[in-house]
């Protein structure tokens, strides 16, 4: 859509202008509340050179980068098969899901004064708080993947007699596939915000220590550097979901077509 | 090896054996002396401290107090949320080129975490109720939009196409059929902000305010108290539940109005 893709361009040159006039041009947004496009880029420039907040630029995108990936891929190798486990066998399902309901109306951000309790505030508290936060919405979507599968697929291996090995991986995890992606895309949002909080409460390094300090020094440059670094980072990180996707569900034409 | 049904009686007595296993576990290990009570304090302690915080001031009002506290900060940010997010929503679904000059901004604005906007909040509005109020609503907004767009757009176009063969004027095709079946999505989009707004609020107490359940919370991580924390995550757990509940009750009794009508 040509059209879109210019107007969307246009909109956002003109928001760029609208910023530079309000707070360098006519100067009607204080520097104290919102930072200038220039004031912005230097504080681009300190924390990529002289670094900020314990580190370089660099060194904090790689270690919140580090624990989102950890903490994720934690969450969808136990995630993904309690889900399946959950949806294949009623039983599984009866037993666990009570536990769900229990524990899934507390938001994953209320556990980080509990991870920091038990795991203090190194590493291992926020790959826990961000495990549990993208845990959640991978179990109960491929929960609902594998019960969307329709029966009559389920019956027809059945009475082929595939071995339950072949069932799982032929069968069952490609039936739920597209469900199981949904589930990690909102898990993957999920870890950004958990991180940002967890780092924002306390931290040694990491984007959400750039936005804390930041704070602290009064520093409006600095946090919408911390701001963009973060959106950028979720962005990408979803796209690279996004082509993962697009690649595990390439013999799925009516799932694609379906996603546009 | 096919899935095999089972009776709700089964279904049942198995939940309360998940339940039953998953807490006394819990129970067990806490009272065993494996872990220290301090590290995980048995669902007793928990519960007792919950109780002795209805009632006795800690971090400087009682649970009760804080609940009160955040619940009025969460209801004015999701409200706010609502109030602009569900008009801008409809307005971008209904008219092409709103919806092609904030869709590029909404999207570069999306991938910003809620929490993100915690120290721009703090310098603006303070750590009182402004900070937490514009957390809130940076958490609520964005599902507001999108559902209320979603139900702006797929409006079944048959209904339109009658409406104005038989001359409807444009504000009666707005109030009667555009907004009426854009009402479904816009109560579950109204379920999914409640819970992030909720969510972004406990966010926004553990790092910036001076009262509130996530304020009492963070105090109790200070003064290496377990159950205090323990009994702030039940309270937020049961808030949010309530809040989910009455959504969802708000949403069977519309469908079931529509239900009569037609």
């Amino acid at each position: 859509m040509p059209r879109r893709i210019s107007i969307g361009f246009a909109t956002i040159f003109v928001v760029c202008i609208i910023w530079f006039l309000l707070t360098t041009g006519l100067g009607i947004i204080p520097s104290g509340r919102f930072p200038s496009p220039a004031e912005t880029w230097s504080a681009l420039i300190h924390v990529s050179g002289r670094g900020y907040g314990g580190g370089d630029l660099a060194m904090h995108v790689y270690n919140s980068l580090r624990l989102v990936v950890m903490g994720f891929l934690f969450a969808i190798a136990t995630g993904v098969p309690l889900g399946l486990l959950m949806g294949w066998s009623r039983r599984a399902e009866a037993v666990i899901n009570p536990i769900f309901l229990i524990i899934r109306p507390i938001p994953p951000l209320a556990w980080i004064p509990l991870a920091i309790l038990w795991l203090g505030l190194g590493d291992a508290a926020k790959i826990m708080v961000i495990w549990f936060s993208a845990f959640v919405p991978s179990v109960i979507n491929t929960y609902a993947g594998v019960r969307n599968i329709d029966r009559p697929v389920l019956e027809a291996a059945y009475m082929l007699g595939m071995p339950k090995f072949r069932f799982v991986s032929e069968v069952l995890v490609p039936g739920a596939s597209p469900m199981i992606f949904t589930g990690l895309r909102l898990s993957l949002q999920a870890s950004w915000t958990t991180l940002v909080a967890a780092e924002l409460v306390g931290a040694f390094y990491g984007l959400g220590r750039v936005l804390n300090v930041a704070q602290q020094d009064l520093y409006p440059g600095m946090i919408l550097v911390g701001m963009i670094a973060v959106a950028i980072l979720g962005w990408g990180t979803t796209r690279l979901l996004g082509v993962a996707e697009a690649w595990a569900l390439r013999w799925n034409t009516a799932a694609l077509a379906a996603k546009g | 090896m096919m899935q095999k049904q089972i009776s709700l009686r089964q279904s049942l007595l198995l939940g309360s054996l998940g339940l039953a296993g998953f807490i006394g576990l819990w129970h067990v290990l806490a009272v065993s002396g494996l872990i220290s009570p301090v590290f995980l304090p048995s669902p007793l302690d928990v519960y007792d401290r919950f109780t002795t915080l209805l009632d006795r001031r800690f971090a400087g009002a009682t649970l009760p107090g804080h609940l009160a506290a955040s619940f009025q900060r969460f209801a004015y940010g999701f409200l706010l949320a609502a109030l602009i997010g569900i008009p801008l929503g409809l307005l971008m679904g209904w008219y092409q080129i709103l919806d092609e000059i904030v869709s590029p901004l909404f999207d570069a604005l999306r991938f910003v975490a809620p929490i993100a906007w915690v120290p721009f909040a703090a310098l603006w509005f303070g750590t009182g109720i402004g900070g937490p109020i514009m957390i809130i609503f940076a958490g609520a907004f964005p599902p507001c939009v999108i559902n209320a767009y979603r139900g702006a757009k797929f409006v079944d176009p048959r209904l339109i196409e009658a409406a104005n063969m038989l001359g409807t004027p444009s504000h009666r095709v707005i109030r009667e059929i555009l907004l009426p079946s854009s009402v479904p999505s816009i109560i579950s989009g109204l379920r999914v902000s409640a819970g992030l707004g909720w969510q972004s609020l406990v966010g926004a107490e553990l790092i910036v305010a001076s009262a509130g359940v996530g304020y009492m919370m963070v105090q109790g991580q200070a003064n290496v108290s377990t159950t205090t924390v323990m009994a702030g995550m039940v309270a937020i757990g049961l808030v949010g539940l309530a809040l989910d509940s009455a959504l969802r009750l708000a949403e069977r009794i519309i469908q079931r109005r529509r239900g009569l009508d037609h």
